[in-house]
């Protein structure tokens, strides 16, 4: 801790400060600003000036007060303890302030991200004698039911290894000392700290070969995202974007799910707080808040932390890839992060880009969704780990030339537009599934055991967009010369096409089934749709009329297979049955 | 204590905004008071301060302030508000000042307008249903306690008569009236009279506070208003239990005043002028609706807004409509067509709604219910439009089963008088009477089993309308 000498505040302009006397401090330095002790991260440095974000409010700071360098760059805690947590966007324990200080949030209040009392069980997986480098696994926490907790060498470490033993230890007790050649001596903790801004390092990017299922019918049939992808929900207000994320963060296939709440509604995070340690993981039957880790830094928190939480949420996700999980992280909402940087920018007084956002936008976000990938990890036993990346996008008006959305749409390889339109029908979930796109598509049959289902899968999707593209041509032409004009078999198409968006694409969040569905249902669903199609179809060329079709009582079948739940998808099989009898009876009947 | 500082070095102003120089102790986001040459004191707050360089907003505007014969005091202290339980059946002006020429509140303490963020991990989940006994909203926007909740009008609709309703009716299942927090920003001496008639009528006024500026208030005031209302309404809420609902009209003003103190601080515009901080602005005021953990009362934010033009798509409503928890929008062309309240039901939300409603709370049908009326209407709002565009004889007889839907349900659904109280049940039943229209497999987002319970009752009597 290096005490810069004499530093003062000269300006109070919101949440930018100008202190004079910072010479010899550095960029991304943690200060504290103030008598009230406020945190601060430098963010421009001009001689002996420097310009500080401040992570709380400035009401009632002055010119003259003191300003004091921790000679630290922002950064975060890592180690066991994460899991279950939820931190504001500087990585502080929201349950903790609320212990400490009350219902509301006071100021120039630092506490640890991790608790420090608590006592881990630490066994080792190497032994005294071995020697090891960056990224290496020493041993294991075992921290939930849900999760192994990996305890990695930090960067910059290497060595060989002398009193390692297996015992309850706090995050900040030695667990063993490391000797590097050169003879200087590192404590290994089972806490190690890393700044946010960059990047952690890894061996080898690998592209995603894998989908990460959200048993979301839309996004796995038609838009899937990879492990180690990147996404983006870009919509206008109330289409459906928070609920997106919510979904995934419960029922996606990854070890871990980092949710950032970023700018937006302190109920939503209550919501998540309370609905997820009540909600169990189809695959282990345990609460879903034992692989989750949250950070709220809500709408009406300071903006300068909200800038911020973004990394701190990021950095937590990739510490969990580097152990080997299969990470997933939302991000709801990348505008108001961007937003954040805006007003920044502006109170630096640089020079606006386009919306007044600043010059270097792009370059951001694009840098934070490069932070997602598959990789090979550093360090020894040789492993792989995933981390993908979902944000959501807020733009004025709804409209998608905003620079944040155009930004954004340069760097994901998913996109799932929400249409307001589809939201005020209440279709949800509201995606669009005609401008919508995935480039993770070719992966989809991995998710299927058997090869030749698969292949089936990718040919039922291709014969449903078929329908759903169909439609739109066909109901141009209803609204140009009506309904009347349509043969019998369009008229079916357009049934088939309704079908599919109300049986199959509409899914309700809230439904206690049909919150998630299987890739194994979600194959049932479709071809059992698509049977009705092909059989409705021969009807119709045997002569029977498209109106006899649309009153098959099997219809009403099809519409709730949907409610069906996991255990019993045979009866859908079974529906297929039911519809080939009930066309056979139709057709004698006509003949 | 820190002694108050006097200054008399004015150097410059500008729109609201004023400069003053040679300060010490100055503090960012503190009050001062202007003391004119005539002996008349206006309020101001700081915006920011540099060296000795001070820049003050004034509340009243500066008109008729000079630069060499005011005194500024500088009285380190943020604008407060001073609550006691007294200020119940009081009215305040905007800036927090007695209006009613009753006494001077008798403080219990004084509180910062600014108030703090809740911190999210204190928060109680919205969700115990308030009947408004309007049924667009409770069958299908549901409000529940906490929840900011606004109103999307223009001019010329009749939000005023809505929240009046709504002030008057909303109740919580097994009793429990609100208090009502007023905060009124350059609306007509008409619109705040009728409100406050309103209360006064039903007796509701004992349990109210308003803040009120009108049309013809200094307009930079409006800035605080909100913020007193909602200081208050914290008070009322987690200091003495009180259940309060807050009514904010009209947010468009408050936006207007905020984007003149941007232009006068030449910052760099956003969309139409508004500055880009203008979701954070509105935020750290509709976020202060909640619920607190192991607190008995709550604030329910109903904010009402004209959309200048109709358009949703303008800054105000919608940076509102991305913080708060729904809205409702109200539509000219169902005024026109004479339906009143005339929701426009489609694009109007409320996303509190699941955890308020069903088994328990209003009846185990809600849910299902609420969904089957707005698809069911979404269809029948398409063929009304198709119906528009290629005459009736168009469509197909499905399409007009569901246009014939949609014109029933907002003669019957949605129109209600001002004064008519429709409790839950009725709202529910309702729904079912005019779904009894449709064959059983056509209403698939209800469960088959709450058909079975429900229905039979409306299609006796309703005869044999399911078969056309
Ligand atoms: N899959 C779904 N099933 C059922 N309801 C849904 C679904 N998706 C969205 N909704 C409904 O839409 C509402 C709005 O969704 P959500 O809050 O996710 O919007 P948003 O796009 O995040 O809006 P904002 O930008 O304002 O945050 C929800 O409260 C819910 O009622
Ligand atoms: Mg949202």
């Amino acid at each position: 801790m290096s005490e810069t000498r004499e530093a003062r505040v000269v300006k109070v302009a919101g949440p930018v400060v100008v202190a004079e006397g910072m010479a010899g401090a550095r960029m991304y330095d943690v200060v504290r600003v103030g008598k009230l002790s406020l945190i601060g991260e430098i963010v421009e440095l001009n001689g002996d000036f420097a310009s500080i974000q401040v992570y709380e409010e400035t009401t009632g700071l002055g010119p003259g007060e003191p300003v004091i360098d921790t000679g630290e760059a922002l950064s975060v805690e890592l180690g066991p303890g994460l899991i279950e947590s939820i931190y504001d966007g500087i990585q502080r324990p929201l349950d903790w302030l609320y212990k400490a200080e009350g219902e509301f949030m006071s100021r120039g209040r630092a506490i640890p991200g991790l608790n420090r009392e608590k006592k881990w069980h630490f066994k080792p997986t190497i032994k005294n004698g071995d020697v090891v480098g960056p990224g290496d696994i020493i041993g294991e926490v075992a921290e939930t039911t849900l999760l192994t907790h990996k305890i990695m060498v930090p960067a910059g470490i290497s060595g060989t290894v002398q009193k390692i033993s297996e015992g309850d230890y706090t995050v900040v007790e030695t667990i063993a000392v490391c000797t590097a050649e050169d003879g200087t001596e590192t404590e290994l903790k089972l806490m190690q700290k890393c700044p946010v801004r960059n990047a952690r390092s890894v061996r080898n990017r690998l592209a995603p070969n894998q989908i990460l299922v959200t048993g979301q019918r839309v996004i796995d049939t038609f838009f899937p995202i990879g492990k180690g992808g990147t996404a983006c929900v870009p919509g206008p207000f109330g289409t459906g974007k928070t609920v997106v994320q919510h979904q995934l963060a419960k029922w996606v296939d990854a070890d871990i799910v980092v949710y950032v709440g970023c700018g937006e509604r302190g109920n939503e995070m209550t919501d998540v707080l309370t609905e997820f340690p009540k909600l169990k993981d189809p695959r282990s039957g345990e609460p879903l808040m034992k692989r989750s880790v949250l950070i709220a830094n809500t709408s009406n928190m300071p903006v300068a932390a909200r800038e911020a939480s973004v990394y701190t949420g990021i950095t937590i996700a990739e510490y969990f890839r580097d152990m080997g999980c299969t990470v997933a992280l939302m991000a709801d909402s990348t505008s108001r992060w961007a937003e954040a940087m805006r007003e920044i920018s502006t109170r630096l007084e640089e020079m606006p880009a386009e919306e007044g956002y600043p010059a270097y936008l792009g370059a951001r976000i694009a840098a934070f969704y490069e932070r997602a990938g598959r990789v090979e990890c550093i360090g020894s036993p040789q492993r792989e780990g995933a981390l993908s990346i979902i944000g959501a996008v807020s733009p004025p008006g709804g409209d998608l030339s905003d620079s944040v959305v155009q930004a954004t749409l340069h760097v994901v390889k998913v996109f799932w537009s929400l249409q307001a339109r589809l939201a005020y029908q209440r279709h949800f979930p509201a995606i669009d599934w005609l401008t919508s796109y995935s480039f993770y598509k070719e992966y989809l049959k991995n998710c299927f055991e058997d090869k030749d289902r698969g292949d089936e899968m990718d040919e039922l999707i291709v014969k449903a967009m078929a329908l759903l593209e169909q439609e739109a041509e066909l109901l141009e032409i209803v609204r140009l010369v009506g309904a009347e004009a349509l043969s019998p078999a369009n008229r079916l198409s357009l049934e088939t096409a309704r079908s599919i968006r109300e049986d199959f694409l509409h899914q309700n969040a809230f439904h206690e089934v049909d919150t998630h569905t299987s890739m194994a249902k979600q194959y049932e669903m479709l071809k059992t749709i698509l049977h009705f199609h092909k059989q409705a179809l021969a009807a119709i060329e045997s002569g029977v009329e498209t109106a006899e079709i649309s009153k098959l009582a099997v219809r009403e079948q099809i519409a709730r297979a949907k409610y069906i739940p996991q255990d019993d998808i045979a009866k859908i099989t079974q529906i297929r049955k039911t519809i080939d009898e009930q066309m056979k009876e139709l057709q004698t009947v006509s003949s | 204590m820190l002694s108050i500082k006097e200054y008399q070095t004015v150097t410059s102003i500008s729109g609201p905004l004023m400069m003053v120089e040679m300060v010490d102790e100055a503090k960012y986001g503190h009050i001062v008071d202007v003391e004119l040459g005539d002996g008349s004191i206006r309020h101001g707050q700081i915006l920011q301060v540099e060296n000795d360089k001070v820049l003050v907003q004034v509340f009243e505007g500066t008109h008729g302030i000079d630069v060499n014969r005011s005194t500024v005091r500088f009285l380190a202290k943020p604008l407060e508000l001073a609550v006691s339980p007294d200020i119940l059946g009081r009215v305040f002006s905007g800036l927090g000042e007695p209006k009613d020429n009753g006494p001077a509140v008798i403080p219990d303490k004084r509180v910062d307008i600014n108030g703090n963020p809740i911190n999210p991990y204190a928060r109680d989940y919205p969700n115990e249903f308030i009947q408004t006994g309007i049924s667009t909203i409770d069958g299908l926007n549901p409000l529940v306690r906490g929840q900011k909740l606004p109103i999307f009008s223009g001019a010329g609709l009749p939000h005023d008569d809505i929240t009046a309703q709504i002030a008057r009716q909303a109740t919580v299942l097994g009793g429990g009236e609100f208090a009502v927090v007023f905060a009124a920003m350059g609306i007509t001496f008409e619109a705040a009279q009728f409100f406050i008639d309103d209360l006064q009528e039903t007796g509701a006024i004992e349990r109210a506070v308003m803040f009120i500026n009108l049309a013809n208030d200094p307009a930079i005031e409006r800035i605080a208003t909100p913020r007193f209302a909602l200081t208050a309404a914290e008070y009322l809420a987690f200091d003495l239990d009180m259940h309060v609902l807050v009514i904010l009209n009209d947010m468009t003003n408050y936006c207007e005043a905020l984007r003149e103190i941007s232009a006068a601080r030449k910052e760099v515009p956003g969309r139409r002028g508004y500055p880009g901080y203008l979701y954070t602005d509105l935020a750290t005021i509709y976020e202060r609706a909640g619920r607190i953990k192991g607190k008995k009362g709550s604030i329910t934010m109903v904010p009402v807004l004209t959309m200048p033009e109709d358009d949703k798509t303008h800054p105000v409503p919608d940076l509102t409509g991305y913080i708060t928890e729904g809205q409702i929008i109200l539509s000219r062309s169902l005024h026109r067509k004479a339906i009143s309240p005339p929701v426009d039901v489609l694009p109007s939300l409320s996303r509190l709604k699941d955890k308020g409603i069903g088994e328990g709370k209003t009846r185990e049908d809600h849910a299902d219910l609420y969904n089957q009326l707005y698809a069911a209407y979404a269809r029948g709002k398409e063929a009304q439009e198709l119906a528009t565009i290629m005459g009736e004889a168009a469509l197909s007889e499905e399409d007009k089963k569901y246009m014939l839907f949609a014109n029933k349900f907002e003669a019957r659904y949605v129109s209600q008088n001002y004064y008519e109280n429709r409790s839950i049940q009725t709202t529910l039943d309702l729904g079912w009477e005019l779904l009894s229209m449709f064959e059983n497999a056509e209403l698939k987002r209800i469960d088959v089993k709450l058909i079975e319970k429900y229905m039979p009752k409306f299609r006796k009597t309703n005869g044999n309308t399911s078969n056309e």
